[in-house]
């Protein structure tokens, strides 16, 4: 019993020094700007800004809290949110594959957001950057509300999910190519810039609204945990525990694309963090759900900071898209992993 | 704990049911043997018990009252399940994987009271060697003793087990359908398992249900149930059962009865 416990100490000793990691992070970012701020005047900065105003240096506190804090802090939420939403929705469907597009959030979510950048449409009398977010809100919960009606026809698999997502997200590629054939330079320029993923239009307000589904979504999947540790043993193990594997499995699918369409409407589609975060963790702490998703919430937020870092830095003053540095920083580091892990964690 | 069969029925087509008029009562601690051929609807019957599946007539009955109308919860807490294979894509630890078998409820933590139960059942299964292993890491015979482990953590009054010895070799089927024979003397348990193998059957069960027809064909000890008439009827083989140590042997000579 002592080894086991041990073993739960070692978990929770990885997930702080993932929050530290964070911290640190969050600080090295702040530092990278035009203005010369250096990383314990980041900390001080902010510190002052919440507890001591008199003694703010106006200048640091414009450039951290106006310019740098709100695109970290949305790397930092949508990272966050993402790790969460990949490592329940590859439990829930008992696929390692599975991450939180897998139910064609992000075709229906490109769909919109073409239809808003492509045609110019307005939603609801919202006009500009507000009615992107919100065509591509919607339209991103359409997939998963269709293979909620598909579920709710017919008790299904976890497998007859994943398939009635490909299938609503091939019909959702292919209405956003029609539209795109159509489209001037301009606007493709446009689409294709959202599609690749971008937290640089992010402000306070987003990062506002993205923040209370990812506290809720989180703080409730932290709660199931243990009934997601149960789902992947299996739907009749389930079933013989006192769990409806079906009813949770829409449940778990309403939450979880919830809090991706609150990501990928703000900052577009960023691809790689919610399926590997939570690999990359799993290597560490193993598969049990009560530590896995808090972990792959620190975890998912400090790599996504560190990709938008990277981005911002590497080809300075052009900034890349994140979602391009997610893919080459993740892809070698998970291969490395792969290679590299001692334990075969799924 | 009372499980009352009464006219049971299941069918995925209405027209073409499975089985029909299941009646038999599990009352008594005891290890019960359900033998038949396959696609006779083994699985199907405690599936209907534990709301696997739901009936399409007649009722279960647990204490009196019909599962139907009891929450899988409810009927969880007095029931205990072993699937005839486990899923592993996300292994856990094999502590991990039996706490599972606990863990139904929306409590973050690991309580001290789940993780004594967890070793009391690896003591029981004689594997707390295995107890940090991953579940992926083990052997078919470790795998289904932690398996059995998680579906008798609860110590429920009742524990189904589908085939739960199908993938072990003769030494492990020897030693998990022997531990589970003395469970409800022990445990004061009844434990129903689905079994291919007859003479392992024959040796530790004690009772035998002979499901063949669309129906319970026999009911009764090894001895009255495992009978050359009854393995010419339903598995349509041709086998002399001899006695030994007041149990019957099966001994198949080869020759499978022309349909």
């Amino acid at each position: 019993m002592a080894e086991y416990q041990r073993y739960t100490r070692r978990k929770l000793l990885f997930i702080v020094a993932c929050v530290v990691a964070m911290v640190l992070v969050i600080g090295y970012a702040a530092t990278i700007g035009s203005s010369n701020i250096s990383f314990m005047e980041v900390y001080k900065t902010i510190f002052n800004h919440f507890f001591n105003p008199d003694a703010v240096d106006p200048d640091a506190d414009w450039a951290i809290f106006t310019i740098r804090l709100p695109r970290i802090m949305a790397g930092l939420i949508a990272g966050m949110t993402l790790g969460v939403a990949g490592a329940a929705m590859q439990s829930m469907m008992k696929n390692p594959l599975a991450d939180p597009y897998t139910t064609g959030i992000s075709s229906g979510a490109s769909f919109g957001a073409t239809l808003a950048l492509g045609l110019g449409l307005s939603f609801a009398g919202f006009g500009g950057s507000m009615s992107l977010v919100l065509f591509a809100f919607v339209f991103s919960l359409i997939p998963a509300a269709v293979i909620i009606l598909v579920s709710s026809l017919r008790a299904t698999s976890a497998a007859t999910m994943i398939l009635a997502g490909i299938a609503v997200m091939y019909l959702f590629n292919a209405c956003t190519t029609l539209i795109k054939l159509g489209l001037s330079d301009a606007s493709l320029a446009s689409v294709f810039n959202w599609s690749v993923g971008d937290l640089s239009a992010v402000t306070w307000n987003d990062c506002g609204i993205m923040v209370c589904f990812t506290i809720v979504g989180t703080v409730t999947l932290m709660l199931m945990s243990k009934k997601l540790n149960i789902l992947i043993t299996g739907d009749k193990n389930a079933t013989a525990l006192g769990l409806d594997a079906h009813k949770l499995r829409i449940v778990l699918l309403i939450l979880i694309s919830l809090m991706a369409a609150s990501v990928v409407c703000f900052t577009g589609i960023i691809g790689f963090i919610g399926l590997v975060s939570p690999h990359i963790v799993r290597m560490f702490l193993g598969s049990d759900n009560r530590y896995l998703i808090p972990a792959a919430a620190v975890f998912g937020g400090v790599l996504l900071m560190v990709s938008d870092l990277i981005a911002r830095v590497i080809l300075a003053p052009t900034f890349l898209p994140v979602g391009v540095i997610t893919s080459f920083i993740g892809g070698p580091i998970f291969l490395y992993l792969l290679i590299k892990q001692r334990r075969s964690a799924w | 704990m009372k499980v009352e069969l009464k006219d049971l029925e299941f069918g995925y087509d209405p027209k073409k049911p499975i089985f029909t008029g299941v009646n038999y009562t599990f009352e008594e601690p005891e290890f019960i043997c359900i033998l038949g051929p396959n696609g006779v609807g083994k699985s199907t019957l405690v599936h209907c018990i534990n709301k696997i599946l739901k009936s399409t007539g007649g009722a279960v009955l647990i204490d009196g009252k019909d599962n139907k109308e009891m929450k899988l919860k409810e009927l969880a807490a007095n029931m205990g399940y072993v699937p005839a294979s486990s899923e592993d894509n996300f292994p856990l630890t094999v502590v991990d994987t039996i706490m599972v078998g606990l863990q139904n409820d929306a409590k973050f933590g690991t309580k001290k009271e789940d993780l004594e139960k967890v070793y009391d059942v690896l003591n029981l299964m004689s594997i707390e060697h295995l107890a940090m292993r991953n579940f992926n890491e083990l052997s078919a015979g470790q795998h289904q003793k932690v398996v059995l482990a998680r579906g008798l953590v609860r110590m429920p009054n009742m524990v189904i087990l589908d085939e739960p010895t199908s993938n072990l070799d003769v030494r492990h089927q020897l030693e998990v359908t022997r531990i589970l024979s003395e469970l409800p003397k022990q445990k004061n348990m009844i434990i129903i398992m689905i079994s291919h193998d007859i003479n392992i059957t024959a040796k530790y069960a004690d009772k035998v249900i002979m499901l063949y027809g669309g129906s319970i064909y026999a009911v009764g000890t090894p001895k009255e149930v495992i009978t050359k008439d009854n393995l010419r009827t339903v598995y349509g083989v041709d086998a002399d059962v001899i006695e030994i140590n007041d149990r019957p042997h099966v001994i198949l000579n080869g020759a499978i009865r022309e349909e």
